[in-house]
């Protein structure tokens, strides 16, 4: 389903890739783990068209998408959930659901979205009139993937969903995560800090590290790496 | 009391033009974090697309009048989107600052291509509507005033359904708020960037054709104070906020007409802008202004 071939991306004259290629198979979930500075949000945002790649090419359910802007990447199915949740903070809960519907116009087919949106994450049905900005960090990051939902995505890429929320909230977040994946067919590309989590979650991984993916794998296998469990798992 | 019933009046009528100016110069900010200063001379261009159009519509009738009105305001969100798309697009990705003297730029131009083209000599504005003056136990209102307040408070009404209820309105804020996750959501930041310059010109031409009824001696240069007064206005409603310029655009043109009705009348402007020294010593932010308001 999505295809990068060689991708690179230059903050000026500083390479933040360079060179890396990744596969995510239609319905499956795959992550992305590394440290700080790794390149991880950097592919992400080349991904949605935030970053001009300097090198490479992404293909998108057989089309090339390398170059498009960001709204027309969104209309092919692609859609991004960025860093720190970015919810528009004084719009209420329904108009940044609306927005996430943006490039959609079938009104039944919106609504129908928006009570799947609700069933998944009850508690954003509950506060519709408030701002989204007196939500809680969860509840954010709900109202964050809700919206990217909003958008009938044929792939979702989460980045660092679990940042910023509170302990006991990160398991749940993840099982919807695991759900979204399971009973919507949608494929996601996971980038998270914590690699234990991503690894329970995802089929597949890519371990990159500054800039390159330093490894690759099932992610049963990657569990074991000495390599990984010194650097992300602890030991 | 009739006198300060009187002095009100004649300043909400100053003070509803200048919350249709400044509503353009909050709106930019609002997407694109920069005064566009050329915004003042769109204004002055909507007084000059009145001033022409005129003479294709009858004389002093409501119709007549009104389509005048409304050509302008086409004439000046297309000038509006042309500035933006010309002038200011190509440095979107540079510094704001790169932007900002653009945006001076562009406003000397259209002053000095007005004299230019226009000549430097004040024309007299032509009486658009039917006038007629009502005397209300020695207040005296005249017609234009009352159609000054009432287009200006039905445009801001409509201002405020289109940012609150349409689906693009929504999106000028989401940018406003969150430019990057506005892209995310699939809006096309350069057709709402488009928009809003459309929208805030479309204001200031109307604005530019209210100006010139109550004050019908117009020439290429008569943006520039009520241009800066209109943006005193938006900085002390909070700029970036849609009700903090419309109510700062009242307090100026109410303090303005107090003031050049007292004794003190010589330092009109400068006791308006003291108020607004005043103001942001002690709520920089604007009165409206909340460092997370609703910015657009």
């Amino acid at each position: 389903m999505l295809d990068v071939t060689n991708l690179a991306v230059s903050y000026g004259a500083i390479a933040a890739l360079e060179g890396i290629s990744l596969r995510v198979e239609a319905g499956a979930i795959v992550t992305l783990i590394g440290g700080n500075g790794a390149g991880k949000t950097t592919t992400l945002r080349a991904l949605s068209g935030l970053l001009r790649p300097t090198r490479g090419r992404i293909d998108f359910a057989g089309q090339d998408i390398t170059g498009l802007p960001p709204h027309r990447i969104v209309g092919r199915g692609l859609c991004h959930v960025p860093e720190g949740r970015m919810v528009f903070a004084n719009l209420t809960v329904a108009e940044n659901l609306e927005m996430g519907a943006y490039l959609r116009r079938d009104r039944a087919a919106i609504a129908e979205s928006r009570d799947r949106v609700f069933a998944l994450f009850p508690r954003l049905g509950e506060r519709l009139a408030q701002s989204a900005g007196t939500l809680s960090g969860g509840e954010q990051q709900m109202l964050a993937i809700g919206r990217a939902l909003m958008s009938a995505p044929k792939f979702l890429m989460l980045d660092e969903p679990s940042l910023g929320i509170a302990p006991r909230l990160v398991t749940t977040l993840f099982e919807k995560i695991v759900e979204i994946n399971r009973t919507q067919g949608i494929a996601i590309l996971l980038v998270e800090q914590n690699a234990h989590l991503a690894l329970e979650v995802a089929s597949y991984a890519y371990v990159l590290e500054t800039g390159r993916v330093a490894l690759e794998g099932p992610s049963r296998d990657l569990r074991d790496h000495p390599l990984l469990k010194a650097a992300y798992l602890g030991g | 009391m009739a006198e300060f019933l009187q002095q009100t009046v004649n300043g909400l009528s100053l003070g509803a033009i200048y919350a249709l100016i400044a509503l353009g110069y909050t709106m930019v900010y609002g997407v694109l974090r920069f005064i566009n200063f050329a915004h003042a001379d769109v204004f002055m261009a909507g007084a000059f697309l009145g001033y022409f159009l005129a003479r294709l519509v009858p004389a002093e009738s409501f119709g007549g009048g009104l389509a005048v009105m409304a050509g302008t305001m086409v004439g000046c969100a297309l000038l509006g989107i042309l500035i933006e798309r010309l002038a200011y697009r190509p440095l979107r990705r540079g510094p704001t600052l790169n932007v900002l003297i653009t945006a001076i730029g562009v406003s000397l131009f259209l002053e000095y291509a007005g004299q230019l083209g226009f000549g430097a000599e004040p024309r007299t504005f032509p009486a658009l509507f039917p006038q007629r003056d009502f005397n209300l136990g020695g207040l005296s209102i005249s017609s234009n005033q009352l159609l000054v307040i009432g287009v200006a408070v039905a445009l801001l009404v409509a201002l405020q359904a289109i940012v609150h209820r349409t689906r693009i309105g929504t999106a000028m804020r989401a940018l406003s708020l969150n430019p990057v996750a506005a892209q995310l959501m699939g809006i096309n930041t350069d057709v709402v960037i488009s928009f809003t310059f459309g929208l805030g010109s479309a204001l200031a031409g109307a604005g530019g054709i209210l100006y010139a009824m109550n004050y019908p001696s117009i020439d290429p240069l008569m943006g520039v104070m009520p241009g800066l007064k209109a943006f005193v206005a938006a900085v002390l409603g909070g700029i970036g906020n849609i009700r903090g310029a419309a109510l700062g655009g009242l307090i100026l043109g109410l303090a303005e007409t107090f003031v050049a009705g007292s004794p003190w009348s010589t330092y009109k402007d400068a006791i308006v802008f003291g108020i607004l020294i005043v103001i942001l010593l002690f709520r920089p932010a604007g009165l409206l202004g909340k460092p997370a308001v609703e910015k657009v």
